[in-house]
């Protein structure tokens, strides 16, 4: 039976307020409160639901990054994930392309029939790495998933995406690539039980360059800001005079 | 609030039998005009809208019929109308964020209405030892955000947050969520300015930890519920914010598992633990029908009682895997049936919503009894399946709160506020308390609707020296009257 491979991505919490680094280079991510991206979580979650449905044995979680990527993949097995794959990449940012690369060198190790992603990470929001990934292995792909059904016999998904002004249904060939929207599922507690599986199960660690990845940087990060600050609002005494700021200052009539 | 019944029928359900005091003056156009000229004139607010809002409180339960609402602007404006009404015999109720429970903060009658929200301005915050200096009327989670923002935060939370101001906080002596953790205001107040009835102005607001001059008059305020002075600005510490949080949702078979539990994570778990919260399940039933948006975070079977924890230290990694080694432990114990450990912040604050959610839950039911107790641990829960089995099926009977406080929250759903059931209900709750030696009101107050039952929690002697004390500072007794004592003991 077919293995499902999820990509999870650690990022800081969407709870979280963004700060920017003083000298602008980057958002500031030390002494922040660090999650699993809530799009991966849909899509593992997703994954856990196919295999539980009976039409996937395996569910392998891999992420990108420095070593403390190693605490959302202990949350991806308490989760229900059987096993996890590290790669580590050091603090540096790692951009869309070389993560597709690296995914590939994985998929074409582990075969999985599907490969799952959030549609995005909400820390660079650049909803890339699903299609590149995509491209780089000829892979048919099924993007902002909303509803995903699998024929096991056939071997054919099909997906439900939310595109502009409604839905659309595709059917794709397995192996796939799906990437997750918001409303495909509600992802899962960690339970204690699970929590205490977990602790068994393995976290396999290796570099890029074990998978002959060569970490590129095609981009530059010139400057990062924060939005401009919001003008407070002011309160007027009468409809008048409403009218008259509407008109003279706002210029809206 | 959308869901939540007309209040007409709810109203005065707690028989309530105080006569309005003859010796208070009613208002005249005069003393309107004396406040207008002292106050600007939007914050002399007469609008019938206005003040039924002000007139009713957040359970609306209780309403009274002031004509007036002020809005100070300072403590200079707070001085001048207490001088005047005082003069004049006006009675008052100062008003915060009107979140009471216990119908402190709404009027009896026509008591002019004094409340604080325009007072609410961050005087200072003293960033090397966390001491913030305030006016009254700030609103803690305001308050919250504001200290979060220089690395502190407030020692107290409640569910209330949003809306109930911090003078009203002292006022009552608001407990909360991490009472456990910081203790009460007593031990985190350390200045307040206060005025009395007469308009003088008591400056206490010092920010010394330590400062044994004379009698510690601060104390008497924290907690006198409006009945000596009105709080107009506070002092208070503010601990370092904990850079690491974790909260588990845990499910216990029995009362004994939550108590063993308790006991278990005070040793492991020590100084880190800011908040252990006990609800039956019954409590969280009722969120979940009541409440849009929140899920059972364990909805494999119903178990009958759910603990929150939640641990805050300075290190992450460290308090996850201290967390997550205690939690397995318990459980192979036996004393954890099944639980889940929040991965990130919108996880943790969904199990805190379920526990906060219950008052809301519980108002949106029906009507509601409430009851504040503090009780020995090991007989905590067993009030309320005495109560369950006394009144059957006529209501339905919750039990939730601060376990690791032996703070009980016990409250009684009906359909509607029916004397029938009250009268099987009081005293004997009052009783019952006061027989194993608990307190009829842990945290929030005795207000009006406990004024005449203090007898249940305090000596005759200790009621005497406490009426003496009101005489003193309220001689004309103007300060939120028919409020905290039995009433009787002013009218000869």
């Amino acid at each position: 039976m077919m293995k499902i491979l999820v990509a999870v991505k650690r990022v800081v919490d969407y709870a979280v307020k963004i700060r920017v680094k003083a000298d602008k280079s980057a958002v500031e991510t030390s002494n922040v409160k660090m999650s699993m991206n809530p799009f991966c979580e849909i899509a593992l979650e997703e994954a856990l639901r196919i295999r539980e449905a009976g039409a996937a044995s395996e569910v392998v979680a891999v992420s990108i990054g420095p070593a403390q990527c190693t605490e959302t993949l202990r949350t991806a097995l308490a989760m229900g994930a059987d096993r996890a794959v590290h790669v580590d990449a050091g603090a540096a940012p790692v951009y869309p392309l070389s993560v597709a690369k690296i995914l590939r060198a994985i998929v074409e190790e582990e075969k999985p029939g599907l490969l799952i992603l959030g549609k995005q990470a909400i820390d660079d929001d650049c909803n890339q790495t699903g299609q590149m990934v995509a491209g780089l292995l000829r892979w048919p792909q099924g993007t902002f998933a909303s509803k995903v059904v699998l024929d096991k016999e056939k071997q054919v998904a099909t997906v439900e995406r939310e595109v502009d002004g409604g839905l659309e249904t595709i059917s794709i060939d397995l192996p796939a690539v799906i990437t997750t929207d918001l409303r495909l599922n509600q992802p899962r507690y960690a339970t204690l039980p699970n929590i205490m599986k977990a602790k068994s199960k393995t976290i396999k660690k290796i570099s890029p360059a074990d998978l002959k990845v060569e970490l590129r940087s095609d981009i530059e990060v010139v400057q990062v800001t924060e939005p401009p600050q919001r003008k407070a609002g002011a309160i007027v005494s009468s409809v008048d005079e409403l009218i008259h700021r509407l008109k003279d200052e706002a210029r809206v009539l | 609030m959308a869901g939540i019944p007309l209040f007409q029928h709810r109203l005065f359900s707690s028989g309530i039998d105080t006569k309005r005091n003859t010796s208070f003056s009613t208002l005249n156009s005069d003393d309107i005009l004396y406040f207008k000229d002292i106050l600007d004139h939007k914050n002399v607010v007469q609008d019938e809208d206005r003040l039924v809002a002000a007139n009713v409180d957040w359970m609306r339960k209780y309403k009274g019929s002031s004509q007036l609402l002020l809005l100070p602007k300072n403590s200079e404006d707070v001085a001048k109308i207490l001088k005047y009404c005082n003069s004049r015999c006006l009675a008052v109720v100062p008003q915060g964020g009107n979140t009471g429970l216990v119908g402190g903060s709404v009027p009896v009658y026509d008591e002019v209405i004094i409340n604080l929200s325009a007072m609410d301005k961050i005087v200072s915050l003293d960033k090397v030892n966390g001491i913030l200096i305030c006016e009254a009327g700030c609103i803690l989670e305001n308050l919250n955000s504001y200290v979060e923002n220089e690395g502190f935060v407030m020692p107290l939370d409640l569910g209330a947050k949003g809306s109930c101001q911090i003078g009203g906080n002292v006022a009552t002596n608001a407990g909360g969520l991490h009472f456990i953790r910081y203790g009460s205001l007593h031990a985190n107040i350390l200045g307040l300015e206060v005025i009395l009835a007469d308009g003088t102005t008591l400056d206490m607001l010092t920010t010394l930890r330590k400062d044994n001059t004379g009698y510690d008059l601060k104390h008497l305020f924290i907690g006198s519920e409006g009945t000596l002075g009105i709080i107009t600005k506070v002092a208070l510490l503010t601990p370092c914010k904990p850079s690491s949080r974790s909260i588990a949702f845990l499910a216990c078979n029995d009362y004994i598992c939550c108590q063993k539990l308790l006991a278990e994570a005070k040793q492991s778990l020590g100084e880190a633990i800011s908040a252990f919260e006990f609800m039956d399940y019954h409590s969280v039933e009722m969120v979940l029908a009541y409440t849009e948006g929140v899920r059972n975070p364990l909805p494999a079977s119903p178990y009958n009682f759910y603990v929150l924890i939640e641990t805050t230290t300075s290190d992450e990694l460290y308090d996850r895997t201290k967390l997550e080694a205690f939690l397995l432990h318990a459980m192979e114990m036996g004393l954890v049936s099944d639980g889940v450990i929040a991965q990130d912040l919108n996880q943790a604050s969904s199990f805190w919503r379920i526990r906060e959610g219950i008052p809301e839950g519980l108002l949106k039911a029906g009507a509601v009894y409430k009851y504040d107790l503090s009780l020995p641990i090991q007989v905590l829960y067993a009030i309320v399946e005495e109560m369950r089995a006394r009144l059957g099926n006529t209501a339905k009977v919750v039990g939730y709160g601060h376990l690791g406080d032996g703070n009980l929250h016990l409250n009684i759903s009906t359909t509607h506020y029916d004397d029938k059931i009250l009268s099987e209900i009081e005293p004997f709750v009052y009783e019952w308390t006061a027989k194993v030696r608990g307190s009829i009101s842990a945290e929030h107050g005795l207000g009006l609707m406990k004024a005449d039952k203090i007898h249940y929690s305090k000596s005759a002697e200790t009621v005497q020296v406490m009426t003496s004390i009101k005489k003193l500072f309220d001689p004309k007794g103007i300060m939120n009257p028919y409020k905290l004592l039995p009433h009787r003991l002013f009218q000869d």
